[in-house]
């Protein structure tokens, strides 16, 4: 069977490289991409859009639709992982950690009682235990707000650099993935819970989705962000600029949301309870 | 492009994709993925597509990794075959 395998391998890989033989040459002047398509976006973006970032300009503008169903795409995904783990019923674990915040002190709770400890002095322990190093949490804790911060400036910036909602939005996701890696999925979930991520992934798409259908209304077609210069000021060539960074706000949150829901239900295998 | 630099990170990339496959520690497996994806961000920027490296370098070499770690912590490091 391993064999066989190989041997398909092998064969696929064959039939790829030799494909490839009959490509342009990489950076040929003469291909039919860099012909027709490349220079009417290189040379017209600027024109037609005030964006300087060409890239950002075709994926969020003259092919609008395709990063929709992008953002559509990611959002299944995040939906799919929620339905296969999360597990609704929650049963009470057979014993419970806690740790004295002031002496370190360690103790358990047998039969799975809830006892009401005063939160502020005891904070709750995963069953499987993981040491506490104190100099990973400091050092997390002072980069995260920096992070967000490069996140934030990440989809802002996508104009004029390269970046945009899809980077932007995987670099906030990762710093909540972040705080939860360094202290404990718990206060990850105090700082976003399971509600907020899953609310943001579906409300990014609604932004996408509704600043096309905006444009539906204003009566020019839909993703036409020409149709903004109605309400926003600048006329139609900056309402595109305008329209572009709004759909990359939808973007960035979606796919903020998505990795934060997905990486909680696979570190905690669902329960939300404990894990990584 | 530099091609003796261009050579170095291809082989890289053929051995962390083979490595990948071969150990049989998926912990293992699982960095030497992230190492691929940033290898494969690297040629990227040599090619010059900056947006597509930057998107490989958060998606492929960050948030996919820490996946593949959390599935690893909640099954096993060891695999069958």
């Amino acid at each position: 069977m391993k064999t066989l395998g190989l041997i398909i391998v092998v064969l696929v890989g064959a039939v790829l490289v030799y494909a490839t033989v009959d490509f342009p040459p990489f950076g040929d002047p003469a291909s039919p991409a860099s012909l027709h398509v490349s220079p009417r976006y290189i040379e017209k973006t600027v024109e037609e859009t005030a964006v300087p970032n060409a890239v950002t300009s075709v994926l969020a503008d003259y092919r609008g639709f395709d990063t929709m169903f992008e953002t559509t795409v990611i959002f299944s995904a995040g939906v799919a992982c929620f339905l296969l783990l999360r597990v609704s019923r929650r049963r009470p674990p057979a014993s419970r950690q806690y740790r004295h915040r002031l002496t370190g002190l360690t103790f358990r709770v047998k039969d799975g009682r809830e006892i009401s400890l005063p939160l502020r002095d005891f904070e709750p322990l995963d069953s499987i235990w993981t040491p506490h190093d104190f100099i990973i949490e400091k050092v997390c804790r002072y980069l995260i707000p920096f992070i967000q911060l490069f996140g934030l400036y990440v989809i802002a910036h996508g104009h004029e650099s390269p970046g945009g909602g899809f980077q932007g939005g995987v670099i906030l996701g990762a710093s909540i993935i972040l705080l939860s890696v360094s202290h404990n999925l718990r206060t990850a979930l105090q700082r976003m819970g399971e509600k907020a991520s899953a609310l943001f992934s579906p409300f990014g798409v609604l932004i996408y989705a509704g600043t096309g259908a905006l444009c539906l209304v204003l009566g020019y077609n839909f993703l036409d962000y020409q149709a903004l210069a109605a309400l926003l000021p600048g006329g139609p060539i900056m309402a595109r600029s305008h329209g572009i960074f709004l759909v990359e706000v939808g973007v960035g949150m979606a796919v903020m949301g998505t990795m934060v829901w997905i990486f909680k239900n696979l570190a905690s295998l669902g329960r939300y309870d404990e894990g990584l | 492009m530099i091609w003796q630099l261009d050579l170095l990170i291809l082989t890289l990339v053929v051995f962390c994709g083979i490595g990948a496959i071969m150990i049989r520690d998926l912990l293992g497996a699982a960095i030497l993925f992230g190492a691929y994806s940033f290898m494969m961000c690297l040629l990227w920027t040599i090619m010059g597509a900056v947006d597509v490296a930057f998107t490989e370098a958060s998606v492929g070499a960050g948030v996919s990794t820490v996946f593949f770690v959390a599935a690893v912590y909640h099954t096993t490091r060891r695999t069958k075959d």
